[in-house]
């Protein structure tokens, strides 16, 4: 039984079908991270697919350029509540990245420049629901959004669309990553409002 | 699972900011830096819920302090900071988040970082070292628009008075106090270099605050040695970047 705060009345959004349970709609595009923003220069930059053993693809930043890109345009969900309609990015399918890899592994491990790991189903990051991306709006994606290059899942709770990525690692077992361990759900779906530990 | 609260003191810290004194009897305790999701329900039923830093240390059994800044174009702050009065009732989620924060087994230097009520979970930090009777040694920089702008003032004074092993630094972005030795202006290297740990004693710094003002900060740490992976940062809206 909810306690009401008589006098409260709050600023709803009038059944928008678009918006999750629970979260709020944001023009801003508020930055939350756990450490420094990496500032990682694009002649060292790689993006990489292993299996925990070995590499098994391999991307510079010339390379990476040089595959097709997809422009989307997206809704993002943030765990700490705030919606943002309508973005825009320019990335690399992981259906592209993923096509002339080989594997029966069921997991991945998404992991960063600065340390962030977080980890999805690699099922999640096919057919269509997942980039590599380097553009938003337009423009260059800027250092404390994530760029020179983030994962985007939008599907997923913003956090599972790590800042700074450097690569994909495919596993047989699923491993919690950096926030998964520390309290946030495992798979974080918004619709399903999986924030926490529990839910 | 939702906890209930009931608002046993409140206290202004600024014109625009209140500390909320809740007693929530099935709290199961939290450690400082943790945030906490506030749940408000209007009468017909529509809620809201944000998340604030927890204010009080650790070891404060059954009671939970958080401070609100009022937003100007907030949903909940307003209400929290102007509407809500003692003896009413809110509910609450947590404690969460395992990143951000302080424990009183850590032993190594502290560097707090404060950017306006950026200040809040590291005074939660400070309050559990004191109250765990830790000997870590503690530096504190906050970064204030002026002096009416500064939270807890008293107690900080009289907990850097009364130990040594607290220092506090303020840094006044809009207006200094007379006589005060660095004019006002945001943070800069200098002050950085002077008023933090040297970066060789392996300190563990956090830093929290607005978006643009934890980019400065870390990056001014990183600049004068501080490795990046020593370096814990909360950031919070609203943001100017709208795009």
């Amino acid at each position: 039984m909810a306690i009401i705060s008589k006098g409260f009345s709050g600023r709803r959004t009038a059944g928008d079908e678009k918006l999750p349970p629970g979260q709020y709609i944001t023009p801003d595009f508020p930055v939350l991270s756990a450490g420094p923003t990496p500032h990682v220069p694009l002649d060292q930059w790689e993006f990489t697919i292993d299996d925990g053993d070995k590499v098994l693809q391999r991307w510079d930043w010339k390379s990476f350029g040089d595959l097709p890109t997809e422009t989307l345009t997206v809704d993002i969900h943030c765990v700490t509540r705030w919606s943002k309609f309508g973005t825009t990015w320019e990335g690399v399918s992981l259906d592209t990245l993923l096509a002339n890899v080989k594997t029966d592994a069921s997991y991945a491990l998404a992991h960063s420049y600065g340390g962030y790991t977080t980890n999805l189903p690699l099922e999640d990051l096919r057919n269509k629901q997942a980039w590599i991306a380097f553009k938003y709006e337009n423009e260059d994606l800027a250092p404390e959004h994530g760029g020179p290059a983030r994962l985007l899942v939008p599907h997923h709770y913003l956090w599972k669309s790590a800042k700074w990525v450097h690569g994909i690692t495919l596993m047989h077992q699923d491993k919690p990553g950096f926030w998964e361990r520390l309290g946030y759900h495992n798979y974080g779906d918004p619709w399903r409002e999986q924030r926490y530990w529990g839910d | 699972m939702w906890h209930v609260g009931k608002v046993i003191a409140l206290s202004d810290e600024t014109a625009t900011a209140r500390t909320i004194n809740l007693e929530v009897l099935d709290w199961p305790g939290h450690v400082a830096g943790q945030h906490v999701d506030v749940r408000l329900t209007a009468p017909d039923g529509y809620s809201a819920v944000r998340s604030y830093s927890i204010a009080s240390g650790a070891h404060s059994e059954g009671r939970v302090e958080i401070t609100v800044e009022r937003l100007p174009n907030g949903e909940v702050s307003p209400y929290l900071t102007q509407e809500l009065a003692v003896g009413d009732r809110l509910e609450l989620r947590g404690p969460i988040g395992g990143w951000f924060v302080w424990r009183s087994h850590q032993t190594e230097p502290i560097q707090l970082i404060a950017g306006g009520s950026g200040i809040v979970p590291l005074m939660a930090m400070i309050r559990s070292r004191a109250s765990a009777g830790s000997a870590a040694p503690f530096r504190l920089l906050y970064s204030v628009r002026e002096q009416e702008a500064v939270f807890y003032r008293e107690e900080l004074r009289a907990l850097t008075n009364n130990d040594e092993g607290v220092s506090l630094t303020y840094a006044y972005t809009r207006v200094a106090p007379k006589d005060w030795p660095r004019p006002p202006g945001r943070i800069d290297t200098t002050l950085i270099t002077n008023a933090t740990w040297p970066s060789n004693i392996g300190a563990t710094c956090y830093v929290c605050g607005p978006t643009s003002f934890v980019e400065i900060a870390s990056s001014f740490l990183i600049a004068s040695g501080h490795s990046p992976d020593k370096i814990r940062t909360e950031r919070f809206g609203p943001t100017g970047d709208r795009k």
